[in-house]
């Protein structure tokens, strides 16, 4: 019997693709969560991770340097973004490519460069927290701005003389038309900030003197030696992912932050 | 133009340029002391090339240089024809298969990458058993890589003119020749953006790779994130090559993003 060609065949290898490395390795995230180094069912790692006041403060520190580091890239991004968007010089695309640019560095070489700043100006060591701030923003700023000026950029001209027209000032103008109308790339970005900086610890390991220990870190000091507890913070972050992304609408791929549209 | 715009857009060209530096000025730290005899910055030497000649002179380097390529452009290959093969099916599957096939792919783009990494290292390393191996690497990189590609050819496919593949079909061609003769040439730049944006997460991954790699195999991410944690006398001189090493890499994206660019305005000139 010959095989007749069928064009719906070709996700074959695709699903299978995500079936064995994507979704049972979540599978046994939660099993490995829910159980005891005997694979017996257990709550011993619930109840411990929810009763440790270490574990639970780290968790917190970790969220507030999350919140920080998103609402800084935000206060940043959003007016480069918009002043990208709405200026009228012809080279607006060598422009935005000046901030992406950086973006193609090596991760780790880019927060090496910072280490090397704050060392040589003294911080190093000096101003743990603030540093891997710092150096958060500095590395995920590009992630913020190109969502950001990606929706702007399709906002109609007409809709700015129209509030103009109708008598609405510079910050009504703002507040009505470019704010709710860019929503979609601010949601999309913070997406892109929040959880790394929640999540990627070689910045937090490199200029916070290995005193700051965010969740990602978290994860990674049980590597090897309590798989359990490590699934456990692990199923705890996939379940803020989960919420946040019921409120984001997901990721799409026109506002790729990685820049694959450009 | 009164006083007060004047004012505003020299508040702005500020801004933007405040930004800027601050975007560059490690980059551009580094670069200038590359080229410095010194080995540790603020202090000043003479004008050297020592940094450039350590880099090309220590093989481990080299090695892990060539490790971090090679690797980057296996994945990328790779989830290049499965994503692509992916997206097509994709495309042309029924509602409810490609709504479920769209959202597991969506899991690696929007989760943690310590939860990916950690989940697939608890699979493949302790249930399975497998030991650390390129083998693992690799599935690690393509399970980052392969769901952007799906992302950059489907805008393609869904951009294309069906009605083409179908007269292909009524002229003769087999369902595969008519998908590689005129489907495939529709949604090559999807599938080329898509590659590249492999390449670029391979070559930056960091967490992924520590998690699944080998014990003596390193790439840029995880040989120079190692030589900064140990942070002892002897790595202040590898430290002084990554100087080196940054300022290159800088300037061969600087001189592809500017390439890229400006041959991609002559295109546009023509269709004008």
């Amino acid at each position: 019997m010959k095989l007749r060609f069928s064009r719906k065949a070709l996700c074959i290898p695709y699903a299978v693709f995500l079936l064995f490395f994507v979704i049972v390795p979540m599978l046994v995230i939660v099993f490995y969560a829910f159980t005891d180094r005997n694979n017996h069912i257990s709550f011993q790692n619930f109840i411990q991770f929810f009763s440790d006041p270490t574990k639970l403060s780290t968790i917190v520190y970790s969220l507030v340097i999350a919140l920080i580091t998103t609402a800084v890239t935000l206060l940043i991004a959003y007016p480069v973004s918009y002043i990208l968007a709405r200026s009228k010089i012809k080279k607006k695309t060598v422009l935005l490519l000046l901030f992406i640019t950086p973006m193609w560095i090596n991760f780790v070489l880019r927060v090496n460069a910072i280490r090397e700043l704050l060392n040589w100006i003294g911080l190093l060591g000096e101003a743990n927290y603030f540093n891997t701030v710092l150096g958060m923003v500095y590395d995920f700023l590009p992630f913020m701005i190109l969502p950001l000026y990606t929706t702007m950029q399709k906002i109609d001209n007409s809709l700015y003389e129209a509030s103009a027209d109708l008598g609405g000032n510079a910050v009504t103008t703002f507040f009505r038309i470019t704010v709710p109308l860019s929503m979609p790339g601010i949601l999309s970005g913070i997406t892109m900030v929040f959880l790394p900086s929640m999540t990627n610890y070689v910045v937090s390991d490199m200029l916070g003197n290995s005193k700051v220990t965010i969740i990602g870190k978290f994860i990674e000091t049980y590597f090897g030696s309590d798989w359990h507890m490590g699934s456990m913070i692990a199923l705890f972050l996939l379940i803020i992912v989960f919420v946040s992304t019921i409120f984001t609408g997901g990721f799409k791929s026109e506002e790729n932050a990685r820049g694959a549209n450009l | 133009m009164n006083k007060k715009a004047i004012a505003l857009k020299c508040v702005k060209a500020a801004f933007i340029g405040l930004v800027l530096l601050f975007l560059y000025a490690p980059i551009l730290l580094l670069a200038v002391y590359s080229f410095n005899s010194t080995d540790t910055i603020g202090t000043w030497g003479d004008f050297s090339f020592t940094h450039y000649a350590k880099l090309f002179g220590d093989s481990v380097i080299l090695g892990m240089i060539g490790n971090t390529l090679l690797l980057a452009l296996l994945a990328a290959l790779l989830s290049t024809i499965l994503g692509t093969a992916g997206a097509l099916g994709i495309y042309y599957s029924k509602k409810r298969t490609k709504t479920t096939l769209n959202a597991v792919s969506q899991i690696p783009v929007i989760n943690a990458e310590i939860v990916t990494a950690l989940s697939l290292t608890l699979l493949l390393c302790v249930v399975i058993g497998l030991p650390r191996s390129y083998f693992t690497l690799l599935i690690g990189h393509m399970v980052i890589c392969t769901p952007f590609v799906v992302l950059s050819v489907t805008p393609k496919l869904k951009q294309m003119d069906n009605s083409l593949y179908e007269a292909a079909l009524d002229l003769g061609a087999s369902p595969a020749k008519a998908l590689f003769k005129v489907v495939l040439p529709q949604i090559i730049p999807g599938i080329i953006s898509g590659f590249m944006l492999a390449v670029t997460l391979s070559l930056d991954d960091y967490i992924v790779t520590s998690y699944t790699k080998p014990a003596t195999f390193n790439t840029i991410s995880t040989y120079v994130y190692n030589a900064t944690m140990r942070g002892n006398a002897h790595t202040a001189e590898v430290l002084s090559s990554f100087w080196a090493l940054t300022t290159i890499i800088f300037i061969i994206i600087l001189a592809v993003v500017l390439t890229a660019n400006l041959t991609g305005n002559k295109k546009k000139e023509k269709k004008k």
